[in-house]
């Protein structure tokens, strides 16, 4: 136990900036999680895969000298074909199978994109460089990527922007039908087959900018994407389906948990702290539903 | 009847001969046994039950250390063992190793058994994918704790006893594990054959069927759920035992517990050959094993793409594995035919 | 039932027939060349080094050929290597080990890249008396086992940034420093720490931070939160290249002062290149250097060796190419030493080598490590926005001299 945190009080405000920055990255996955999830019934383990695709879509902006913060445009273009194209070649046949295919069917299609992205990017650990600078809170004390504010605001942009998508827009509505009862929509005359495409590639789309965010802010190798998979979904579980507001308060309180871990208990356990939090939060609720001899859903 | 028996005996007879056939083979297959109990322990929660298990693999790891930890530490201090940097090295004595050794593999069973009993009331009472996440987080969780825990070698791992100067050469080492690996997986499947006929694996299907109507019907479930984790973690923590002796090294969480590998390749050895029979995982696990070690073979620098495909079609167009499309194609091998849309409208509550 | 019984029949001749076809039994020498087995990280975390490794094992197999092969018994050899993909996985790093040897039949081994997997390796070829020479695993562990069969080219992982904290102390008038310490989990970054353990109290200095980097997240924020609010005289971080990217990443974007900062896999993961003018002034832990004078007559000097991979690669070869391409130098010398394929024979002529090549000098102790190679450390100096390292310890290898302590963020 490392209680430096708590003799240097100011370390506890890098630590929850930190997290929260860290938590809206994350929530922005998450969020793509839980629209597909809600809408198909699909986990998506490749999950962290089309993030670290999308990052290299910027990273390929960068090598070209374009500045990689326009990947936040390009990459989510370009991802939405390509979850489009994923949706019709594979998950369209395990839409409306039980959700377990899914996973495995998303645990086939993560290793195949793992192996073409090594192939096609190489194997080099690669960076962009954004030279955003730095911000100095503090005097000093705290300081604050302006990559990782950027990151911030470029993800509650998007989540603002979607959810005013989801409420003004057709198709946005044809989702929302769709999620709440997709024969009866069917029958009211929405393309259920495409709301479906169109949701997968939504989902790639933020992906997409989540990783371009990320090829600035951390690392970028063909085999990093399950630390986002994994993250993305334990948060859409702690909010619970269906909560969208949630998803970004687990994502903050996911990320202000993770850096206090890291700081108190050590960087090793940190990510197997998160993970028991997610056990402990499950059973616990299991055992509040079954006073009510209901179970969790 | 008559029919099963040679069947059978031909079977245990091809097993007990294979080391000698395929003398150059002999740790491959005796890792396809491995695999096998794998898959057929987690078909008791995920065919027989409906609970799909991604945390089977908590009880392999924990399986590994404890047998390698009572191997050592019976005789010599742990702690000094697995310090990195390993400056001293302990040599066991033939009688110490064997000794050591099948302790550890009698504890490598009763304790993960033990925590499963002990965690199971908490972890069995989620359901559906919820249960399969928790325990996916479990495994993963135990994985990177394991990474950090000094005494038992932290993130550098630990070497298991080597195989005891004097003893035989390799090949009788090769030998040994085989035999057990095979004894274990022969053991396994017997004792699965037996409770599946029991009232026992009635009360699985029951829940698996409709777990509401079957508490309705005053069947305690949660007592028989945890006796299927309990004994799904009895086997697979002694297949753990073995798995680290004859790796020689463990390493938290690529070896022990392996939670991206097999993990997740039990699930789908038992889904390729049809989860819920009894012979289902044992032919996914031998196609799967086959299969794999193909690819690498055959197909070195794109193997993951292969099997990320196979993974694909099997899910796509054989959820219900080899067995199932047996099922499918020549019902009346399998017991009575009872008309599917009957069945199916009986025990779903929809 | 009766399908049953047909199916597992079929199965099982299936299972033999393609059990039988796939015994693809390589003897240890076919013809005239001389098999060696390798199982590398071809894929994983490990991939980027895994290719590194594989290319300077094969430039120095095509070198070797071309320049009259090996000389056994009046017979002339040329060299061939069965390569396996470990995907950076232990368990299946042992696997392959097994196949190589028990279906492959091969004789002579070379190692994986990573301590982790050549320590799932190395109690294989032990207990099968299978010599392997080995140019990637340093841990230290590899080499208190006292394994008879392992032979490793380079300086274990403990010397790493021992040079460093040296130096450090140095700079410090003789006094013991302030230490910092950031290390991934795995065998070889552990190695490196107890060795600047060993070398804080060697030298009286103190450990005030000792943290642990995340395996997977990049992100070591919290650490060098920790660093900023200490003051350490020298921070040492090992964590792959994924570590050396991260630190100088965070470091420049948290504006981190520190007198010195001492890494390890700087020009495995291109660090000058990718980061420029934000990793100037870290000192770098190297096992080899270009710079260096050693020199051999297949390479030449280290120079030429860098020339000639980068005409072959289009790459500048990082030292866990150099070191593989050593380790066939090894293997053929003790094959013409030995004269003589039999395993205990050359496994009795690798034991007694005592040669210089482009990569360094190389004598093996007994535990198999290479007691005659020091390690060094070179500093990235940018001029402009071009970034180079340049060697600036042991003194004698020195071509720049050092800049410490390293200037403050805000005055560069």
């Amino acid at each position: 136990m490392d209680l430096l945190i708590f003799q240097a009080p100011i370390l506890m405000v890098q630590a929850l900036m930190d997290g929260i920055l860290l938590g809206i990255l994350f929530a922005l996955i998450a969020y793509g999680m839980a629209l597909q999830w809600g809408v198909m019934n699909i986990i998506n383990i490749a999950q962290g895969e089309l993030v670290i695709l999308g990052g290299y879509i910027a990273y390929t902006m960068y090598l070209m000298g374009i500045h990689p913060a326009f990947g936040v445009i390009v990459s989510p273009i370009i991802m939405f074909f390509i979850g489009w194209i994923l949706y019709k070649l594979v998950i369209c046949r395990v839409v409306d199978r039980d959700l377990f295919i899914s996973i495995l069917a998303t645990f086939g299609i993560s290793i195949l994109t793992q192996q073409l992205m090594n192939f096609v990017f190489g194997a080099d650990v690669v960076v962009a460089q954004s030279n955003f600078g730095t911000t100095m809170l503090f005097d000093g004390s705290v300081t604050l990527p302006n990559s990782k504010i950027f990151s911030a605001f470029v993800s509650i942009i998007f989540a603002i922007g979607l959810v005013m998508y989801m409420k003004k827009s057709k198709l946005g509505r044809a989702i929302r039908a769709t999620a709440q009862n997709a024969r009866a929509a069917k029958i009211l005359g929405v393309d259920t087959e495409k709301v479906y495409a169109a949701t997968f590639g939504i989902n790639a789309a933020l992906c997409g900018v989540a990783g371009a965010l990320i090829s600035i802010t951390f690392t970028l190798h063909p085999y990093v994407g399950l630390p986002y998979t994994v993250r993305s979904f334990m948060i859409v579980i702690i909010a619970g389906l269906g909560n969208l507001p949630g998803v970004a308060l687990s994502g903050m309180g996911l990320g202000v948990f993770e850096e206090f871990a890291d700081y108190i208990l050590g960087t090793e356990f940190r990510i197997g702290s998160v993970f028991l939090l997610l056990v402990l939060i499950l059973v616990y609720r299991r055992f509040k539903l079954s006073r009510k001899r209901e179970y969790l859903k | 009847m008559k029919k099963n028996i040679i069947l059978y005996s031909a079977l245990l007879v091809f097993g007990l001969v294979a080391p000698f056939l395929f003398p150059a083979f002999k740790l491959q297959i005796s890792f396809m046994w491995i695999l096998v109990i794998l898959a057929l322990t987690w078909d008791v929660q995920g065919g027989q039950m409906g609970y799909n298990s991604f945390g089977n693999i908590l009880f392999f790891g924990i399986g590994m250390y404890v047998c390698a930890g009572v191997q050592i530490g019976m005789f010599f201090p742990l702690a000094e063992w697995t310090a990195s940097g390993g400056e001293k090295t302990f040599i066991h004595t033939p009688p110490q190793y064997f000794q050591g050794f099948f302790i550890g593999l009698i504890l490598a069973g009763i304790v993960p058994a033990v925590v499963a009993a002990t965690i199971g009331y908490g972890i069995l009472g989620l359901r559906g994918h919820y249960f399969a996440i928790c325990t996916l987080g479990l495994g993963i969780a135990a994985g990177e704790i394991a990474g950090g825990i000094e005494l038992i070698g932290a993130g550098q791992g630990m070497t298991t006893p080597p195989w005891p100067k004097g003893i035989g050469d390799t090949e009788l080492r090769s030998e040994f594990f085989y035999y057990l690996c095979f004894v274990l997986m022969v053991a396994t499947f017997v004792f699965l054959r037996w409770a599946y006929q029991t009232r026992f694996g009635l009360v699985l299907n029951a829940i698996r069927d409709n777990e509401d109507k079957a508490e309705a019907m005053g069947i305690h479930t949660m007592r028989y759920k945890i006796i299927g984790w309990v004994v799904s973690a009895f086997f697979v923590g002694i297949a753990g035992g073995l798995m680290g002796n004859m790796v020689g090294y463990i390493e938290p969480t690529e070896i022990a517990f392996a939670g991206a590998t097999y993990g997740v390749f039990m699930v789908l050895m038992a889904i390729l050959g049809g989860k819920g029979t009894l012979w289902g995982p044992v032919i996914g696990a031998i196609i799967f094993h086959i299969f794999k070690e193909g690819f690498w073979i055959f197909f070195l620098g794109w193997q993951y793409v292969a099997l990320g495909m196979l993974i694909v079609i099997i899910v796509v167009f054989f959820p219900e594995g080899i067995m199932g499309w047996l099922r499918e194609k020549y019902p009346e091998k399998f017991g009575e035919v009872i008309d599917e849309a009957d069945r199916k409208a009986q025990v779903e509550l929809k | 039932m009766k399908k049953i019984v047909k199916f597992a029949l079929v199965l099982l001749s299936t299972l033999g027939l393609i059990l039988g076809t796939t015994t693809t039994s390589f003897s240890k020498v076919e013809g005239d060349t001389i098999i060696l087995g390798a199982a590398v990280s071809l894929t994983g975390k490990y991939s980027t080094n895994g290719k590194h490794t594989q290319n300077g094992y094969n430039l120095a197999v095509k070198r070797i050929n071309e320049m009259g092969g090996v000389k056994v018994g009046g017979k002339t050899y040329k060299f061939d290597i069965i390569y396996y993909d470990d995907e950076s996985n232990s368990g299946r790093a042992a696997q392959l080990a097994e196949r190589l040897i028990k279906q492959d039949g091969v004789k002579y081994m070379l190692g994986p890249y990573s301590s982790g997997l050549t320590k799932a390796i190395a109690p294989i070829t032990e207990e099968n008396k299978i010599p392997m020479v080995e140019a990637n695993g340093a841990s230290r562990s590899l080499f208190t086992k006292g394994y008879k069969y392992l032979f490793a080219v380079l300086s274990p992982a403990n010397q790493y940034l021992e040079v460093a904290i040296d130096l450090a102390v140095e700079k410090n008038g003789g006094k013991g420093v302030k230490i910092a310490m950031a290390f991934e989990q795995d065998a070889f970054s552990q190695d490196v720490r107890l060795g600047v353990i060993d070398a804080a109290k060697r030298t009286g200095s103190t450990i005030i931070i000792d943290d642990k980097l995340p395996k997977e997240l990049n992100d070591m924020a919290a650490t060098l939160a920790k660093v900023k609010a200490t003051n350490p005289d020298v921070l040492t971080v090992s964590g792959h290249s994924k570590g050396a990217l991260t630190a100088i990443r965070q470091i420049s974007e948290m504006q981190v002062d520190i007198p010195m900062l001492a890494m390890t896999h700087c020009d495995a993961s291109k660090l000058a290149k990718q980061h420029g003018k934000k990793a100037e002034y870290a000192l770098c832990a190297a096992q080899w250097h270009k710079s260096l004078s050693y020199k051999d007559k297949y390479f030449g000097n280290g120079m030429k060796y860098d020339k000639d991979f980068n005409a072959e690669y289009g790459y500048t070869p990082p030292y866990q190419a150099a070191e593989s391409s050593a380790a066939l130098l090894v293997w053929k010398d003790a094959f013409e030493r030995a004269n003589s394929t039999d395993t205990e024979k050359v496994r009795d002529a690798l034991a007694k080598t005592d040669m210089q090549t482009f990569y360094g000098n190389i004598k093996f102790g007994s535990g198999g490590q290479n007691t005659a190679k020091p390690m060094v450390l070179f500093q990235v100096i940018c001029d402009g926005d071009k970034c180079e390292n340049k060697v600036v310890a042991p003194t004698k290898w020195a071509s720049a001299k050092l800049v410490h302590p390293v200037p403050k963020w805000s005055e560069r």
